[in-house]
C-alpha cells in the first residue's frame, strides 16, 4: 500500500468516526435520562443505592471509631443513635448491643483482640466531622435517601456549629426530595435553634406539617415520631412567642402521640394557667 | 549467609529496575492527593477517611508487589535457564530459596518504608499529629505479614506450573484469610458435624494474617498495641514463614529444573 493510499484511508476513517459521533451523541444524551445525571448514576444505575447504604453504614462505623459488628455478628441494627434520636431506653439497649464480641472463644480470638478495636466509644469534641465525607458520598450516590441529609445536618448544626453548611445540605436534599417533611422539619430546626429566625422556622414547620398530613394521614402506619417532633417544636415556638392558645393546640396533638401523655398534659395545664384562669381556648386542632 | 545476601541483592535490584513499584506508588500518591484536595462542608480537619484510603492503597500495593515479585523468581530462573549457572557456582537449592525469600522480603521493607513515609507526611500535614510509634507498629506488622505471604508464594512457585496460577491462587487465599480468617471460628461453631470440625480445624491451621492488619487502629487514633503482642505476632509469622520455606525447599530439592 502506498503512502498516499494509507493517508486517504486514514482520512476516510477519521471522517467515519466523526460522522458516527455526531449521530450517536444525541442518543447517548437520552440514555442518561434528560442529560441531568452524573457519571455515578450512569455507571452504577440503581446499584448505587447499595453503595449509598454501605457508605451510610461506614459513617456509623466512623461514629463508633471502628468498633462495629461485621456481618458475622450483625443482627438488626438501627442507626438512630447516629442521628441523635436516641432516648434513654434505646441508649441502654445500644450499650448492651455494643458488647457484640462477647468473651473470647479461643486463644486465637483472645490474642487477635490485641490488634482490633475492642472499646465502644462515640466520636466527640468536634471529631464528629469525620463521618461527614461518607454521608456526603452516600447522598451523592442516592439523593433520595432522606436519612443521610437529616443525620449530616444534625451533626453539622448541633455539634460542629456549621448551620450554614447544614442548611445548604438540607436544601440539596429538598431539591431531590421536594415533598420530604423530615427535611423540612430539620430545616426548621436550623432556622429556629441556630439562626433564631422564628418566622421562617414557623413557616417551614407548618409546611412540614402539611406535607405530613398529605402523605401520612391516610397511611395505616403513619410516621408518628416525626409528627410528634414537628408539633412539639411548633408548640415550643408558639409558647416562646407567647401565642399560648396555638401552643396548647399543638400540645393537644402531641399528647395523643407521646408515650408520656401526663408530662404533655402538665405542660398544657401550665400554659392554660398562663393564658389566664378565666380565658378559654378556642383553638382548633392544627391537623 | 553471604551467598543468601548476594541472591537477595539481585532481587532488590530487580525491584527497582522494574516499573511495578513506581506505577503503584504514583497511583497511590495521586489518588491520595486528589482525595485530600476534596473539601467536605468547608472543613479542613477531616482526615480519617484519607488515612483509611491511603492505608488501603498501601496494603493493596504491597500485596501486589510481594506476590507478583515472588511468584516470578524461580519460574523465571528456570525459564531463562539461569538457574543452572546459579546452582553451579556452587549455590545450594536451600540457599536459592532462602536468598529469593530474603530478597523479596527486604524489597518489601524498602517499598513499605517509601509508602509509609508518604503516609506519615500526608496524615501529619493534615492533622498536625505525629504518632510515629503507631505508624511503626502498623508498618512492622504489615512487613511480618508479607513475610508469610512471600513464603507462601515461594512454596507455590515450586508447586504450580505457571506464575500466573500461583499469583491468582495466592491472591484469593490471602484476601480470603484477611476477610474471613477472624470469623471462621465463629462460623464453624454454628455448623453441624462434620463441617464444624473441618472448619474449626481449618481455623487453627490457616495463618491469621488479619492480626497484622491494624489499619483501623491507626485510622481511628487507638492506643499503641502492647509490644509483647507485637513480638508474639512476629514470632507467629516467623514460624509460619519458616514452615512454608522448609516445605518449599523439600519440594524444590528433588524437583527437575528442565522446563
Amino acid at each position: 500500500m502506498s503512502n498516499r493510499l494509507a493517508i486517504l484511508v486514514l482520512v476516510f476513517l477519521a471522517g467515519a468516526w466523526f460522522s458516527l459521533a455526531t449521530m450517536l451523541q444525541p442518543r447517548v444524551a437520552s440514555f442518561s435520562q434528560s442529560g441531568q445525571d452524573n457519571a455515578l448514576k450512569v455507571l452504577l444505575g440503581d446499584g448505587r443505592k447499595i453503595f449509598a447504604q454501605h457508605f451510610f453504614v461506614k459513617a456509623d462505623i466512623y461514629f463508633h471509631s471502628g468498633y462495629y459488628p461485621s456481618i458475622f455478628y450483625q443482627g438488626e441494627r438501627e442507626a438512630g443513635h447516629m442521628s441523635g434520636h436516641e432516648d434513654h431506653d434505646q441508649g441502654h439497649n445500644h450499650e448492651e448491643e455494643a458488647d457484640f464480641l462477647g468473651k473470647p472463644k479461643d486463644w486465637i480470638d483472645r490474642f487477635g483482640r490485641n490488634f482490633m478495636i475492642t472499646e465502644h466509644t462515640h466520636l466527640e469534641n468536634g471529631n464528629e466531622r469525620e463521618i461527614l465525607p461518607w454521608l456526603k458520598l452516600s447522598a451523592e450516590l442516592d439523593p433520595q435517601k432522606i436519612e443521610t441529609y437529616i443525620v449530616a445536618s444534625f451533626w453539622l448544626a448541633n455539634h460542629l456549629k456549621k448551620p450554614a453548611e447544614a442548611e445548604q445540605f438540607l436544601r440539596e436534599g429538598l431539591r431531590a426530595n421536594p415533598d420530604s417533611y423530615e427535611i423540612l422539619f430539620s430545616l426548621g430546626r436550623i432556622y429556629y435553634e441556630s439562626n433564631h429566625e422564628t418566622a421562617r422556622a414557623r413557616n417551614v414547620w407548618e409546611l412540614a406539617l402539611r406535607r405530613w398530613n398529605e402523605q401520612q394521614q391516610a397511611n395505616k402506619k403513619p410516621d408518628k415520631l416525626v409528627l410528634e417532633e414537628i408539633v412539639v417544636n411548633l408548640a415550643r415556638l408558639e409558647e416562646n412567642e407567647k401565642h399560648y392558645d396555638r401552643a396548647i393546640a399543638y400540645l393537644e396533638v402531641a399528647r395523643q402521640l407521646s408515650p408520656a401523655p401526663e408530662a404533655i398534659q402538665k405542660q398544657i395545664d401550665d400554659l392554660r394557667q398562663k393564658l389566664g384562669a378565666t380565658a378559654t381556648t378556642n383553638s382548633t386542632s392544627p391537623l | 549467609m553471604r551467598t543468601v545476601l548476594a541472591l537477595a541483592g539481585v532481587v532488590i535490584k530487580e525491584l527497582y529496575r522494574r516499573k511495578d513499584f513506581y506505577v503503584l506508588f504514583v497511583l497511590t500518591a495521586l489518588i491520595t492527593l486528589v482525595l485530600g484536595a476534596v473539601k467536605f462542608f468547608n472543613d479542613e480537619h477531616i482526615v480519617r477517611y484519607l488515612k483509611e484510603i491511603c492505608l488501603l492503597l498501601i496494603w493493596v500495593s504491597a500485596l501486589v508487589i510481594a506476590i507478583v515479585t515472588t511468584a516470578r523468581q524461580i519460574p523465571a530462573e528456570r525459564e531463562n535457564r539461569t538457574i543452572f549457572p546459579l546452582l553451579a557456582k556452587p549455590v545450594s537449592r536451600a540457599q536459592v530459596i532462602a536468598g529469593k525469600f530474603a530478597g523479596c522480603w527486604l524489597a518489601c521493607a524498602l517499598v513499605l518504608a517509601v509508602f509509609y513515609i508518604f503516609f506519615v507526611v500526608i496524615s501529619g500535614s493534615r492533622e498536625h499529629e505525629w504518632p510515629i510509634l503507631n505508624y511503626f507498629q502498623a508498618m512492622w506488622l504489615q512487613w511480618m505479614m508479607l513475610g508469610v505471604v512471600i513464603a507462601f508464594v515461594m512454596f507455590g512457585s515450586v508447586i504450580f506450573a505457571a506464575p500466573s496460577s500461583n499469583t491468582t491462587i495466592s491472591f484469593i487465599l490471602v484476601i480470603g484469610i484477611l476477610f474471613i480468617g477472624r470469623h471462621l471460628g465463629e462460623v464453624a461453631l454454628r455448623q453441624t458435624e462434620p463441617v464444624r470440625s473441618i472448619a474449626y480445624t481449618l481455623y487453627f491451621l490457616i495463618p491469621h494474617l488479619e492480626w497484622f492488619d491494624v489499619r483501623e487502629r491507626v485510622a481511628f487514633h487507638q492506643n499503641l498495641i502492647p509490644w509483647s503482642a507485637c513480638g508474639l505476632a512476629s514470632l507467629y509469622a516467623a514460624c509460619y514463614s519458616a514452615f512454608l520455606l522448609w516445605a518449599a525447599w523439600l519440594v524444590f530439592r528433588r524437583k527437575p529444573l528442565n522446563v
